[in-house]
Formats: structure tokens, C-alpha cells, sequence
């Protein structure tokens, strides 16, 4: 079979949308970076992770035409990042409340004789 | 192969042709998501383990290269979007001119990679036997440190130093345990960034197969998925980077 008219409805994004992202995409870059250089304490990887993050949702729901996908590719999509906070989220639980047996309470990450086999 | 944009006897309509063709591919970037996403994890570990050895780490890298090579890959993924853009509406020459301006960009963004590593390599960075976070402030002119710059990494080192160490232990003990725990960083910083660099890599190749069948007129608003498809992939190698470039460069840079 040719092809011929048979192309179906597709959902065209414009060029102009396209500009607004990038727009938006170097805004994130450049408040990213001067995020980083004032001290927010606590707060600073908070503040780069969620613009990160709002970035990263940009670029997937408009470059990637998430947005106008059928709901079965926007399932999957949502299934990355749900398998991917699992990964996260069981690891960094375990680790961040596995202690050292010899001194309760103190990860045994922080401890350097865990590590000394670089400088040896 | 899927090549000449007509309708194979498993599908119904091209439409549900092309959604198939996309569906793998976000499959695939799924195992990628979490192909990185361990790499992610042990970042996180570490860095929340050896913060002070990070941010010295950090604070060694270039914001205006890894700042600069930002633009310029989300630029690439403007002209990618746009190649597949000019595709849909049968603008068959700057489909090709939208994927070499693409394979351009990606081409920068590796040629800046590779000066970095170069410099990482020079200032005795690369973990190993030679590794040694000291040196640009022990050795000035091999690292074209002086006045300010010097005066500041160096007090940078000092605060770092001292952080690593208790207080009754000499200097020396400071000194070695920032570089153990500063190899963490850097072998993590070199394991992303070279992982990553890879997937541009092989996205340049894929790009360079892409503008071959575009100038041979293969993309039409009939037939395009090979250029949507790459362009999935191209995006989503950009969201790496996204996280990359403040995870890995811009820790601990507020005084």
C-alpha cells in the first residue's frame, strides 16, 4: 500500500511555541546559576533540582510532543518517573537510616576510614 | 527496514505506524531514565555523605564552559525541534539545514567537553595515583592562577581542608582525606559526564545517517519518524544535561 493521503491528524507544533520554551529554558539557565551563587543554605539544591525539574518538564511535554501524544505514551512516561522515585526513594531510605554498628546513629558513609583505601 | 514510509501489514494506519515507532523509543528512554537515574543515586549518596570534598570538587569546574555548553545544547534542542517542524510541513531543505545546525551545536558542545577534560588532566585531577586537589594552589602559573583567583581557591582548600579533619590532627591528615573523598567527585563528575558524552556521541551519529536521508528528500509530512524519533532521543540526552550542569557544577558557590 502507498502512502498517498492517508496521513492522518497530527498534532503540528508551531515555531512560535517552540521559541517560547527555548525562552523559557535559557530564563531557567540563567536563574539556575545565580540561585546558586546566593546562599539559600538548605535550600540551594532545592531550588536547582525543582528548576531542573520544571525545565526538564518543558522540554519533554513541548520538543517532545508529550503533550499531544496518545494517553498510552504519556502513561509510559509517567511510569518512568514513578519507577524512578521508587529507586530513589527505597535506596536513599535505606541509607540515610543504616547505621554503623560500632557507633549509633552515625552513617557509615561519614565515617573516611570507610574510604581510606584511595589515599592508600 | 523501515524505510520508504509505507504502511506494513501489522498496522492499520500510518498513524498508529508512526505512534508504534515513537511508543518504542519512550520505552526505551525509559531504561535510560533509570540508566542514569543509579548514577543519579550514588551522586546523592555520596555528595550528602562528602559535601565539603564536593563543593571543593565543584568549585574546580569551569561555570563559564559548563554555563556556555547549557545554551548551546538547548539550542541544539531548539533546531532539532525545528528540523522536525520543518519535516511535518514538507520544508525539505531546512529540514537538512536544521539537523546540520544540530549536528554543529552537538559537535561544540563535545569540542568544549573535550578542553575540559584536557584542563581536568592538566591540573592533576583525574582520580588515580596522581590525583591531587592541591596542586593549582601549590603549583600557580601550571594552572594560570594568580591574585584573586589564587588568594580564593586556595582559601577555599584551607576552609575544606580543615573541615576534614578533627581538630587535634595535622594538616596533612585534612589534606589527604579531601583528596580520598575529592576522587569520589570526580570519578562521579567523569563516569555522568563521559556517560553523557557518549549519548551525544551516538546521537551525532544518528544525526549524520538523518541528514543523509534528508538530502536524498526522505522526510515529508507523510513519512518523518526517523527524524521525531532521533529528536525524542536528542531531548532527552538535553534533560540529562539539564541536571548535570547544577548538580555538578554549581555546588557550594554562594562564599
Amino acid at each position: 500500500m502507498s502512502l498517498g493521503e492517508s496521513r492522518v491528524s497530527e498534532h503540528i507544533v508551531s515555531p512560535k511555541v517552540y521559541l517560547v520554551i527555548f525562552t523559557f529554558l535559557m530564563v531557567g539557565t540563567g536563574a539556575t546559576v545565580w540561585a546558586a551563587f546566593r546562599n539559600f543554605g538548605q535550600f540551594n539544591i532545592v531550588i536547582a533540582l525543582a528548576i531542573a525539574t520544571v525545565k526538564a518538564t518543558l522540554v519533554v511535554l513541548y520538543f517532545m510532543h508529550a503533550r499531544y501524544s496518545p494517553k498510552r505514551t504519556q502513561l509510559v512516561i509517567v511510569c518512568s518517573i514513578f519507577w524512578l522515585a521508587i529507586m530513589l526513594a527505597l535506596t536513599l531510605t535505606d541509607y540515610t537510616t543504616r547505621t554503623h554498628e560500632t557507633q549509633p546513629g552515625v552513617s557509615h558513609l561519614s565515617q573516611p576510614a570507610a574510604f581510606d583505601f584511595y589515599s592508600a | 527496514m523501515h524505510r520508504t514510509g509505507d504502511l506494513y501489514g501489522h498496522f492499520q494506519t500510518l498513524e498508529q505506524q508512526k505512534d508504534s515507532a515513537t511508543l518504542g523509543m519512550w520505552i526505551f528512554l525509559v531504561t535510560e531514565v533509570l540508566f542514569f537515574g543509579g548514577l543519579f543515586l550514588a551522586y546523592t549518596i555520596n555528595r550528602s555523605a562528602f559535601s565539603v570534598a564536593f563543593g571543593a570538587g565543584s568549585n574546580t569546574l569551569d561555570i563559564r564552559l559548563g554555563g556556555g555548553n547549557t545554551v548551546v545544547l538547548i539550542l541544539s534542542s531548539l533546531t532539532m525541534a525545528m528540523a522536525v517542524w520543518s519535516a511535518q510541513v514538507g520544508k525539505k531543505q531546512w529540514v537538512t539545514r536544521f539537523l546540520i545546525a544540530t549536528l554543529a551545536l552537538g559537535s561544540v558542545f563535545l569540542g568544549v567537553k573535550v578542553v575540559e577534560y584536557k584542563q581536568k588532566f592538566d591540573h592533576h585531577l583525574i582520580p588515580g595515583h596522581n590525583f591531587d586537589i592541591t596542586y593549582c594552589s601549590n603549583n600557580p602559573s601550571a594552572c594560570n592562577l594568580s591574585g584573586k583567583a589564587l588568594e580564593d581557591e586556595t582559601n577555599e582548600l584551607n576552609k575544606a581542608i580543615e573541615a576534614e579533619k578533627r581538630p587535634e590532627d595535622p594538616r596533612q591528615v585534612g589534606i589527604t582525606s579531601l583528596n580520598s573523598h575529592a576522587q569520589l567527585y570526580f570519578s562521579l563528575y567523569f563516569g555522568m559526564t563521559g556517560l553523557h558524552a557518549l549519548h551525544m556521541i551516538v546521537g551525532a551519529g544518528l544525526l549524520l545517517w538523518l541528514i543523509k536521508g534528508s538530502f536524498a528528500g526522505r522526510f515529508t509530512p507523510q513519512y518523518n519518524t526517523p527524524v521525531e524519533v532521533v529528536g525524542l532521543y536528542w531531548h532527552f540526552v538535553d534533560i540529562v544535561w539539564i541536571y548535570l550542569f547544577p548538580l555538578l557544577y554549581l555546588i557550594e558557590r554562594h562564599l
